[in-house]
């Protein structure tokens, strides 16, 4: 199996490489990336001119739903959610029904994801079981089923004792914990972030401080125990100040931040629009410009999805019975392209660092790279091409986006995972 | 003017021509209620149902007779004995009392934005009598015909809103619909009842009420809701009452002739002593009567009335 990709923008940030170029993949890996690269009888061939090919994306924070949840989303149509987004990779997080918290749902994410021959899927297990926060899992157990992670997303650990025990008994494994920051005394009740949009709408807010809190106490446990700690989705003024400080310390901590939260603010939320409900909540104006200040410095380290599914009947209800979560691996890319690059905040190779080398690096993943000899999951992106986001065309079973109808620029054409292309764009849909 | 809306979901969007509407309708709904025969035809053969997803005697009493008087026939929808408690969703429910013919909705809901969904949902009117802690429109506009009546106008007035702004419905609606008709508000609770942020919405914030009742021409205190106190937001009802409670002392710094309102039901001792709640400058009871002419007048304004329709 032999394909080329001829002439597209080869940014790889790994081996300091942007240049336009031709790659060969033989048999599932980046075999040469080179000049005028021969065609040869048998070879698929790309004419990459024009767009930009990029290591596989790759989120480290997608809700697959299954186990339990299956009439939100599926394993299958996660991942090909992941393709049409331009994801090579995801890891699912543990938060389904069971809790992956053992390692025969753990086993049953990964198969399912190997049997969707689509995105790679990367279970992520808890930290302690069934996401209650006081006992830890088995570790050992779960790293041997597969889980690249522990995390009981969705809930924060509230317990810092067992917190401190995660980080360091993880340290065994080199396995990163990350970490849903969020001190529950200081955002209980809340549906929206707390400010004047909260107020004027009589809905109960959550604080910035409830993130920043938490924030704050893990990363000293980080920094008291040397575990690796992954800080998810960051959305706040406060909390990407305390993680610049940290880094500064030399405490070795990453962190991720959502496309929502630097493409939207709580005035989103005006109009009671229950696709605008997501934890954390949507900021100010001033939190969506550190998220954004925090990605183009470095401080922020991956830009992750929190792809969040809900079927259309739990979200259409009163705000404050609507679950939260928003659906984001199909809009992502795009997202970043148009709030991101054009308006000049970040490069190029500044995105696909944040959507590709660092988490590949963090969660010591395959892929993130293109230097032969490395998995050949590739992303081909196009990025002048404008389309209206439509809910309908998704393949997630979540419909629960607030960028409906947005006019983006910057798409995925092809999706490439092992040198199979798992998503090409169908050019009727534009 | 005309009414142009479908429902009455807020103050906030309304104009102040579209709020003076509704004052000045209820000035002659003010007259039917002092008839010994309390009743005209103007909504006859109409529907209205009051869907009270919160228990609430005075509010819903006063719309169940603001339809009676009207000529309408009212029916009472408590939550708690309704499909809601076998998983109906709200919108369900909407649609089902739509297709039994109800004219006007009138909805309390527990949460903020219910009536939006409402109103989105059925082609019946729709009137908010309160959603969580956004709005409740008509108290406000029974606040601003009582104010109205009494002072003449409410343009250039101070009214200062005591107690719980935290959770108040009727402070947010209050603050649009006395900010619109020129007035000047100042709020003043302890600090953990006052939201961020809630002086963009045009009021001024104390927290000690002797600086904000000095100058003012109306005085509002809120309900204290004793679960709140258990949630830690204040030391004591005990503590809420030798600081914030309205008294003759603390009356007393505001303007000669100011008045006292309260949305009721009054806790004694607690937001206000017994002898200011009794006093000549209390409006309290005439706010009730009030709430009764201001919901007519919505009703009428709401099924059309004003063009060319009289209420005789």
């Amino acid at each position: 199996m032999k394909l080329l990709i001829r002439g597209g923008r080869i940014i790889d940030p790994a081996q300091a490489m942007d240049k336009v170029t031709d790659i060969l993949v033989i048999n599932g890996k980046v075999e040469t990336v080179a000049n005028n690269i021969e065609a040869r009888e048998g070879m698929k061939e790309i004419d990459a001119e024009g767009l930009i090919v990029c290591p596989g994306l790759i989120d480290v924070h997608t809700h697959l739903r299954e186990p339990g949840q299956e009439h939100k989303e599926t394993v299958f149509t996660g991942a090909a959610a992941a393709a049409a987004g331009g994801y090579t990779a995801v890891c699912a997080m543990p938060n389904t029904d069971p809790v992956a918290d053992n390692q025969t749902v753990v086993s049953f994410v990964k198969q399912r994801g190997i049997n969707a021959q689509l995105s790679r899927v990367y279970p992520i297990a808890a930290i302690t079981k069934g996401s209650q926060g006081q006992e830890l899992t088995e570790v050992g157990d779960l790293v041997g089923a597969g889980a690249v992670a522990l995390s009981d997303d969705g809930q924060p650990v509230m317990n810092a004792a067992v917190m401190r025990r995660a980080l360091e008994y993880t340290k065994l494994f080199s396995l990163p914990i990350v970490s849903h920051a969020e001190d529950k005394t200081l955002s209980a009740g809340g549906v929206m972030h707390e400010g004047e949009v909260s107020t004027r709408l009589g809905l109960s807010g959550i604080p910035a401080l409830a993130e920043e809190v938490a924030v704050m106490r893990d990363i000293l446990l980080a920094e008291a125990t040397g575990g690796q700690l992954h800080l998810a989705h960051i959305s706040t003024v406060g909390a990407v100040n305390l993680v610049r400080q940290a880094k500064l310390r030399g405490a070795n901590i990453t962190a991720e931040a959502a496309p929502h939260h630097f493409s939207l603010t709580h005035q989103a939320v005006d109009g009671y629009h229950t696709d605008t409900k997501v934890n954390p909540p949507l900021r100010t104006e001033a939190d969506v410009e550190a998220v954004i200040k925090g990605l183009s410095e470095g401080t922020l380290d991956v830009i992750a999805t929190d792809h969040a599914p809900h079927s259309m009947e739990e979200k259409d209800v009163e705000f404050d019975l609507a679950p939260f979560g928003l659906v984001g691996l199909e809009t992502a890319l795009a997202l970043v392209v148009s709030k991101l690059i054009r308006p000049g905040h970040l490069n190029w190779t500044q995105a696909v660092t944040l959507l590709s080398t660092n988490p590949a690096r963090i969660f010591k993943l395959p892929g993130g790279t293109l230097t032969p000899g490395s998995e050949a999951d590739i992303t081909i992106i196009n990025p002048d091409l404008e389309r209206t986001v439509t809910k309908e065309l998704f393949k997630s079973k979540g419909r629960n986006t607030p960028f409906d109808g947005w006019k983006l620029q910057g798409w995925a054409e092809y999706t490439i995972v092992s040198g199979k292309i798992i998503f090409q764009r169908n050019s009727k849909e534009g | 003017m005309r009414w142009q809306r479908k429902d009455l979901l807020a103050l906030e969007p309304l104009t102040r021509d579209e709020i003076n509407l509704i004052l000045d309708t209820a000035v002659p709904m003010k007259d039917i209620i002092r008839r010994d025969i309390k009743k005209v035809p103007t909504l006859r053969g109409r529907t209205v149902i009051n869907l009270f997803y919160e228990p609430s005697t005075r509010t819903r009493t006063s719309f169940e007779l603001a339809g009676k008087y009207m000529g309408a026939d009212t029916v009472n929808i408590a939550a708690s004995g309704s499909s809601v408690v076998k998983g109906e969703t709200l919108k369900d429910t909407a649609k089902t009392i739509q297709v039994m013919g109800a004219d006007v909705v009138i909805l309390r809901h527990g949460m903020a934005g219910a009536p939006k969904i409402l109103a989105e949902t059925v082609t019946s009117r729709v009137i908010n009598a309160g959603d969580g802690t956004h709005e409740h429109p008509t108290q406000a506009l029974l606040d601003l015909f009582t104010i109205r009546e009494s002072k003449g106008s409410i343009a250039g007035l101070t009214v200062t809103i005591v107690g719980d702004i935290l959770h108040s419905r009727v402070a947010r609606s209050n603050i649009w619909g006395l900010t619109k008709l020129g007035a000047k508000v100042r709020l003043v609770a302890p600090p953990t009842l006052m939201p961020p942020g809630i002086e963009q919405l045009g009021a001024e914030v104390f927290y000690r009420p002797e600086e904000a009742l000095a100058g003012s021409d109306v005085v509002m205190a809120l309900r204290i809701q004793k679960e709140r106190q258990q949630k830690g937001l204040f030391p004591s009802l005990r503590e809420y009452a030798k600081i914030y409670g309205i008294n003759q002392e603390r009356l007393a710094l505001a303007k000669d002739g100011c008045l006292l309102l309260h949305p009721g039901p009054i806790n004694r001792g607690i937001e206000l002593s017994n002898t200011v709640a009794d006093s000549i400058q209390s409006r309290i009871n005439e706010q009730v009567t009030n709430g009764v002419a201001v919901r007519m007048a919505i009703l009428f304004l709401l099924m059309g009335g004003g063009k060319g329709e009289t209420i005789n």
